[in-house]
């Protein structure tokens, strides 16, 4: 894609879903709230995921560390918005650290590792119940604002969110760290031998991933009021933000947004009319995802211009 | 004292449940290079069959393992021809992404037909005495019966042409190829073998702990776990690791408390992850 039509289909994107409130009730704008959400959580994987090419699984340990975080320190009087803050630094740095450890793992050994992180993660929040209030969970202090007021801040949060992590994204594209992490993927060895030093760009792929699902974590965890491990540290949730990247395209700018915002729209239809049978409908969404569209939705451009092409 | 061996003698009968669990598990990851996320859910089916064949129809879960086989043999063996083998030498994301989403539709129809209720066959069987150690019978008999399960797979893969053939694939495809092997009926063979085994191992654990979908991720869970620490794709790997992991979770459980025994296997495995890759009992290069 064209940078200028990047730039466009980012705007046109936003636009759409920050002006729900002009005309539409609360359920669309929480709708389009957790389109944002998805949408950052989605752009975030893909850094890691897209780009580089590992297979992480560890969005919803970021996702659970930074509601934890910002809930514990708005429980001591922090305010919201620095609560959010210390939550995104605190587990940018942990993800820093903790890249440095397993991202010498690959294949299919990062991928398992990934996702033990997710399990020790909610393990250890489980078990320390001093701190995390355990299986109980905790409840975030309320803000006091009509349920409107509160649902349109949150869709704005979240939108930001989502437009910084573009906007982060369109830089990395365009950087030696993209094309770097490019290279990675393509064949580490390799991009290693001509003098990228793989591991200290790795493991900024790595934080890029989690610093904003650290932020979504915080703002989500004070918009819905309570947070428990079970719901924080899913690891459906970390497997859906992958297959939202896959869906719009990894490795592309916008492809991810453009996944999540779909998989939402798709989840939503599901849940109002089968609610029974959701999950068996998302596998099914994600099996013919992997057999007709590997590439993801943007890659039907290309194909249709192939086809056109063929046929003139 | 006999504390001490109370513990090892739980954690031994764990161990060899947990063996059991994974070392199909760690059969199709070694073979297909292939991380089946379908694995937990397979369990809790060959658990939910010899289940409601006991309570409905009176049938003994011995007399139900053979048939759970058969059923799950064939299951895995058309979803590894139908669906996986599509996608079978993708990147690991793919693959993984895809048993995730087919696991999300097992998981799905399970939920529907069975509720999550949890369901335990109780034969009443007593416990046995072994000195200061005491021994439930049924658990002593699902640990007995993993073991006669593992070994069987032992035996198969050491003794019978398939077994042959499926490590000469997982040494070296093309090369298996070239002596006439003919891999993508291997491939089909080793996920039902997988899928056999997954579901044995169902049957063995409703005798022994509640059967339920909520838990097939721990389950699942469990069979990472042996895999890393065992090493992958052969069967002795499978038997040490569920051995270590599970002493490790029955002395992690009695030292300190039993929410943190999970916490102690994965803490196991992500060390074990960084310095030895191919497990307590893999070989180097190999993986």
């Amino acid at each position: 894609m064209k940078p200028l039509a990047q730039y466009a289909a980012i705007i046109v994107g936003l636009v759409l879903l920050g002006t729900t409130p002009l005309y539409a009730d609360n359920y669309i704008l929480r709708t389009a709230a957790t389109v944002a959400m998805y949408g950052a959580l989605a752009t975030s994987w893909n850094f890691i995921g897209g780009f580089t090419g590992y297979p992480s699984f560890s969005t919803a340990a970021f996702f659970g560390l930074g509601a934890y975080v910002g809930t514990i320190c708005q429980r001591n009087g922090i305010p919201m918005g620095v609560a959010w803050t210390i939550a995104t630094v605190s587990v940018a740095a942990f993800a820093a650290l903790l890249g440095g450890i397993i991202l010498r793992l690959r294949g299919h050994y990062f991928a398992i590792g990934s996702i033990a992180i997710v399990e020790l993660c909610r393990l250890i929040v489980s078990s320390w119940s001093d701190l995390t209030g355990g299986g109980d969970g905790l409840n975030v202090p309320l803000i006091h604002a009509s349920p409107d007021a509160v649902t349109r801040l949150f869709l704005f949060v979240m939108l930001g969110i989502l437009a910084a992590s573009l906007v982060v994204t369109i830089i990395v594209d365009r950087s030696r760290l993209g094309f770097g992490l490019r290279c990675i993927h393509q064949n580490e060895d390799a991009a290693a031998m001509v003098g990228i030093n793989t591991t200290a760009y790795k493991i900024a792929a790595y934080t890029l991933s989690a610093v904003f699902c650290a932020t979504v974590g915080a703002a989500y965890a004070s918009w819905t009021g309570y947070i428990d491990p079970t719901d924080s540290f899913q690891i459906v949730m970390t497997v859906k933000v992958a297959v939202m990247a896959i869906l719009g395209g990894a490795g592309t700018v916008v492809g991810p947004a453009l996944g999540a915002a779909a998989f939402v729209l798709l989840e939503e239809v599901f849940w109002a009319n089968f609610i029974d049978w959701n999950r068996a409908i998302l596998g099914v969404v994600i099996v013919l995802l992997i057999f007709f569209l590997p590439g993801g939705l943007l890659s039907l451009r290309a194909r249709l211009r192939r086809a056109s092409g063929g046929a003139a | 004292m006999a504390i001490y061996l109370q513990t090892i003698a739980n954690g031994l009968m764990l161990g060899a449940l947990y063996a059991c669990l994974a070392v199909g598990f760690s059969l199709v990851w070694g073979v297909l290079n292939v991380i089946n996320m379908l694995h937990g859910s397979f369990i809790i089916l060959g658990g939910y069959l010899t289940y409601f064949a006991w309570h409905y129809y009176g049938i003994h879960p011995i007399v139900m393992l053979p048939v759970v086989a058969l059923l799950m043999f064939a299951l895995g063996f058309v979803l590894q021809r139908g669906a996986i083998n599509r996608v079978v030498s993708a990147p690991v994301l793919t693959t993984l992404t895809l048993t995730f989403g087919l696991d999300m539709i097992l998981y799905n129809l399970m939920t529907y037909w069975f509720t999550a209720t949890p369901r335990r066959i109780t034969l009443d069987l007593g416990a046995a005495n072994l000195g200061p150690v005491v021994l439930p019978v049924d658990r002593l008999l699902g640990t007995g019966l993993a073991l006669l399960l593992t070994f069987l797979l032992y035996a198969v893969m050491r003794g019978s042409n398939i077994g042959r053939a499926i490590v000469a694939v997982r040494m070296d495809r093309t090369a298996a190829e070239l002596m006439g092997i003919r891999t993508d009926r291997i491939y089909a063979i080793t996920f039902g073998i997988g899928t056999l085994m997954a579901g044995a191992a169902g049957v063995v654990f409703a005798l022994v702990f509640p059967i339920t979908t909520n838990v097939s991720g721990t389950w699942l869970g469990k069979a990472f776990v042996v895999c890393v620490v065992g090493g992958l794709g052969s069967v002795p790997g499978a038997l040490v690791g569920g051995l270590v992991l599970g002493l490790v979770e029955s002395f992690a459980g009695f030292w300190f408390g039993p929410q943190n025994a999970i916490t102690a296997g994965f803490v196991l495995m992500l060390v074990l992850l960084l310095t030895r890759p191919t497990g307590l009992m893999g070989v180097k290069g190999y993986e």
